[in-house]
C-alpha cells in the first residue's frame, strides 16, 4: 500500500508539472507584451523598461524562465493582484472555501440522488421507474448549468420569491438565524450543479449494476437466501461502484467547470467568479494563478479517487 | 447510415437497430426541424437582427415579433435563428476538430507499440486532467485580441473558439481510436492484407480505421451537443462572441440582467439549446445502441 501510495502522489506530481508546463507554454505563446502599457507610455523611456525587463528575467530564454516561474510558485510567491491590490495566494485563500463548498455538498447531494435511483432503476431494467429516470437523466444532463441557474432564479426568486438569489458572504446574522441564511442562499447554486452531476452519474451507476448484477456470484447470494436489501448493498454495489469511481474522476474537470458557471449566476464569492472577473479586468497574475489551483484541484481529486479506486478493489496492482 | 465499406453487410441492421430506439427517432426528427428552421427560417422570416426600436422594448410575444423583443427592441426570432446558425456551426466544427486530431493521435498511438504510445497516451491522460473551462477561458482572454485584429472580430471568435473547444475534447476519440486499432490490427483480414504487402498507410485507411469509425461516431455525435454547451458556457459568461452576433448563450448573457421584467427574452434561447443538446444526446445514444453489437437491449 505505502510503495502504491508513494508512486500515485508522484504521477500526480508529475501531472501538476504537466500542467504547470502546459499554463505557461499558453501564456508564454500568447502575442502581446507584459509591458504592453508601459511601452506606449510615451513618457517612460525605452531603456527605463529594458532594465525592468532583466530585473525581471524576462529576456531569458523561455525555459529559464519557466523555472524561475516554477520556483518561485513553490515559494508561495503568487504575484500580486493589480486590480485588488492585494497577493494572489491571500486572494485564493479567501475564495477557495465557498468553491469548495458548493462544489462539495453539490457532488453528495447529487451522488445522495444517483446512487439509489440508478440502483433502483437497473433492478428493475425498462421497467415504468426505470424509463422515467433514464429520460429525466437524458434532460438533466442536456440542460446547460446556466440555464438551470437561471430558471431556478426564475421560479424560486422572482415567481415565488423563496430564496435570495445573490450569494452572500458577509451574512449579518449570527448563530441560528446564520445557519438559516447561509442554507437558505446555497440551496440554488447547490442544486443546479448537484442536478447536471446527479443525472449522469445516475446512467454510470445504473450501467454498471446492472452489468454486475447478472454475475453468477450475485444469483449465488441470492440462491443462499440473503435478503434482496443484502444482496444489493453488500454484494452488487461494492463491484459496481468500482467503474462509477473512474467515471466521477473523469468528469472532474466538467465539475469544476460547472462550479464557474453558478458562482458566476449566484454570485458565489469562489475562484471561479474571481477567474471571471479578473479576465474582465485583465487581472493576468490572477488569472494565472486560479487556472493552476483549477488544475491543481482535479489532479488531487483524481489521486483521491485512485485511491478510493483502490480501497475497493483491491484486486487492482499498479505496475 | 452507412459506416463504410467493411460494415457493409451490418448497414442495414444498423439503421434497424436505429429505429427502434424511439427517443433518438424523436431526436433526429427534432434536430432535423430545428436545423431546417435554422436554415431556411431567416428566408421566410427577414426581419434583420439590428432594427433598434425602442417603442417595441422587451415586448412580449406578438404577431409583430412572435418571440417578443430585447431591450433595444430587436426582434429575437431573427437573432435567435441567426445565432442557431451560429451555436451550430461551432458544434460541428469543433466536433471535427476534436475528431480528427483525436483519430490522428489514438492511429498513430495504436499502430505504434512502445515508447511514442506510451508518451501519446500520457499527453492523452495529462490534458484529460486539465480543467477545460478555465483553460479555455484563459486562452480566449490571452488570444481573443490577436485574432481579432488578424481576421475581424467575428471570424477570429470563431476560428479561435473552434479550434480551443475541439483542441481540448480530442481526448476520448484518441483513447477509443487506439483501443479500436490495437485489437482490429491483430484480426485475420489486416493480417490478410499485410501478408499481401500492403503499406502500413493502405492498412490503416483501407482496413482498420473503416472498422474503427463506429464508436468513433457515437462520441463524435455527443461531441457535437459538448461543443455546443461550450460555446454557449462561454459566450454566457460574456468572454464568447462579440454583442453583436447574437449566439444562443450570447442572448443569453445579455437576457439574465432582465429576468423579471422579460422572462421570455431568456426563455427563448436556452430553450433553443436544450432542445438541440436533447436531442443530439438521444441521437448519441440511439447510434450507441445500433452501432455497437455487443449492447442487447
Amino acid at each position: 500500500m505505502a510503495s502504491f501510495l508513494l508512486r500515485r502522489i508522484l504521477i500526480a506530481l508529475l501531472s501538476i508539472i504537466g500542467a504547470s508546463i502546459v499554463l505557461y507554454a499558453v501564456l508564454a505563446l500568447a502575442p502581446g507584451d507584459v509591458f504592453g502599457e508601459l511601452v506606449s507610455n510615451p513618457g517612460i523611456p525605452p531603456d527605463v523598461i529594458a532594465n525592468m525587463r532583466e530585473k525581471l528575467g524576462l529576456d531569458q530564454p523561455i525555459h529559464i524562465r519557466y523555472v524561475n516561474w516554477a520556483m518561485a510558485m513553490l515559494q508561495g510567491d503568487w504575484g500580486y493582484s493589480l486590480v485588488n491590490r492585494v497577493d494572489v495566494g491571500q486572494l485564493i485563500v479567501q475564495r477557495i472555501p465557498a468553491t469548495l463548498m458548493v462544489v462539495g455538498t453539490a457532488q453528495i447531494l447529487a451522488l445522495a440522488i444517483a446512487l439509489p435511483v440508478g440502483v433502483l432503476a437497473a433492478m428493475r431494467p425498462y421497467s415504468l421507474f426505470d424509463q422515467i429516470a433514464s429520460t429525466l437523466a437524458f434532460i438533466g444532463f442536456s440542460l446547460p448549468t446556466f440555464f438551470t441557474g437561471l430558471l431556478f432564479i426564475l421560479l424560486f426568486s422572482i415567481t415565488l420569491d423563496w430564496l435570495p438569489f445573490i450569494y452572500r458572504s458577509d451574512l449579518e446574522q449570527t448563530g441560528g438565524a446564520w445557519i438559516w441564511a447561509q442554507l437558505r442562499q446555497s440551496i440554488m447554486p447547490v442544486t443546479v450543479l448537484a442536478l447536471f452531476q446527479a443525472a449522469s452519474w445516475t446512467r454510470y451507476v445504473r450501467s454498471s449494476v446492472l452489468e454486475v448484477i447478472k454475475l453468477d456470484y450475485v444469483v449465488t447470494a441470492r440462491s443462499k437466501g440473503l435478503p434482496e436489501r443484502v444482496v444489493i448493498l453488500k454484494h452488487v454495489l461494492r463491484n459496481a461502484l468500482i467503474p462509477v469511481v473512474t467515471m466521477v474522476a473523469l468528469e472532474l474537470p466538467v465539475i469544476f467547470g460547472g462550479a464557474i458557471v453558478t458562482e458566476q449566476i449566484f454570485r458565489v464569492p469562489g475562484i471561479g467568479s474571481l477567474l471571471i472577473s479578473s479576465i474582465m479586468a485583465n487581472d493576468t497574475p490572477v488569472i494565472m494563478a486560479v487556472t493552476f489551483v483549477f488544475a491543481c484541484l482535479v489532479i488531487l481529486f483524481n489521486l483521491i479517487a485512485d485511491l478510493l479506486y483502490r480501497w475497493l478493489d483491491p484486486r487492482i496492482k499498479l505496475q | 447510415m452507412s459506416v463504410g465499406p467493411a460494415a457493409e453487410p451490418a448497414a442495414p441492421t444498423t439503421w434497424q437497430r436505429f429505429r427502434q430506439h424511439r427517443m433518438a427517432l424523436v431526436g433526429t426528427v427534432v434536430l432535423g426541424l430545428l436545423l431546417t428552421v435554422v436554415l431556411l427560417g431567416p428566408l421566410i422570416w427577414s426581419v434583420p437582427i439590428d432594427t433598434i426600436d425602442f417603442r417595441a422594448r422587451l415586448a412580449l410575444p406578438s404577431a409583430a415579433h412572435p418571440l417578443g423583443t430585447d431591450d433595444l427592441g430587436q426582434d429575437l426570432l431573427a437573432r435567435l435563428l441567426y445565432g442557431g446558425r451560429v451555436s451550430l456551426a461551432v458544434g460541428l466544427c469543433a466536433m471535427l476538430v476534436a475528431v480528427v486530431i483525436g483519430t490522428l493521435i489514438g492511429a498513430i498511438a495504436g499502430m505504434s507499440r512502445g515508447p511514442l504510445d506510451a508518451f501519446l497516451m500520457w499527453v492523452t491522460d495529462l490534458f484529460l486532467a486539465l480543467p477545460t473551462l478555465p483553460l479555455l477561458l484563459l486562452i480566449i482572454y490571452l488570444f481573443r485580441d490577436a485574432l481579432t485584429g488578424l481576421v475581424g472580430p467575428e471570424v477570429g471568435v470563431f476560428v479561435l473558439i473552434i479550434a480551443v473547444v475541439g483542441g481540448l475534447r480530442w481526448m476520448p476519440v484518441a483513447r477509443l481510436v487506439r483501443a479500436q486499432f490495437l485489437t482490429i490490427r491483430e484480426r485475420e483480414f489486416v493480417e490478410a492484407a499485410r501478408a499481401l504487402g500492403a503499406s502500413r498507410l493502405r492498412q490503416v485507411v483501407q482496413h482498420i480505421l473503416p472498422n474503427a469509425l463506429g464508436p468513433v461516431i457515437v462520441v463524435g455525435t455527443i461531441s457535437v451537443a459538448e461543443a455546443i454547451i461550450a460555446e454557449s458556457t462561454l459566450s454566457f459568461l460574456g468572454l464568447g462572441f462579440p454583442p453583436d452576433t447574437p449566439t444562443w448563450g450570447r442572448i443569453l448573457f445579455d437576457a439574465k440582467d432582465f429576468l423579471s421584467i422579460a422572462p421570455h427574452w431568456a426563455l427563448f434561447p436556452g430553450l433553443a439549446i436544450f432542445l438541440t443538446v436533447l436531442s443530439i444526446n438521444f441521437i448519441g445514444d440511439g447510434l450507441r445502441d445500433a452501432l455497437d453489437p455487443r449492447k442487447v437491449r
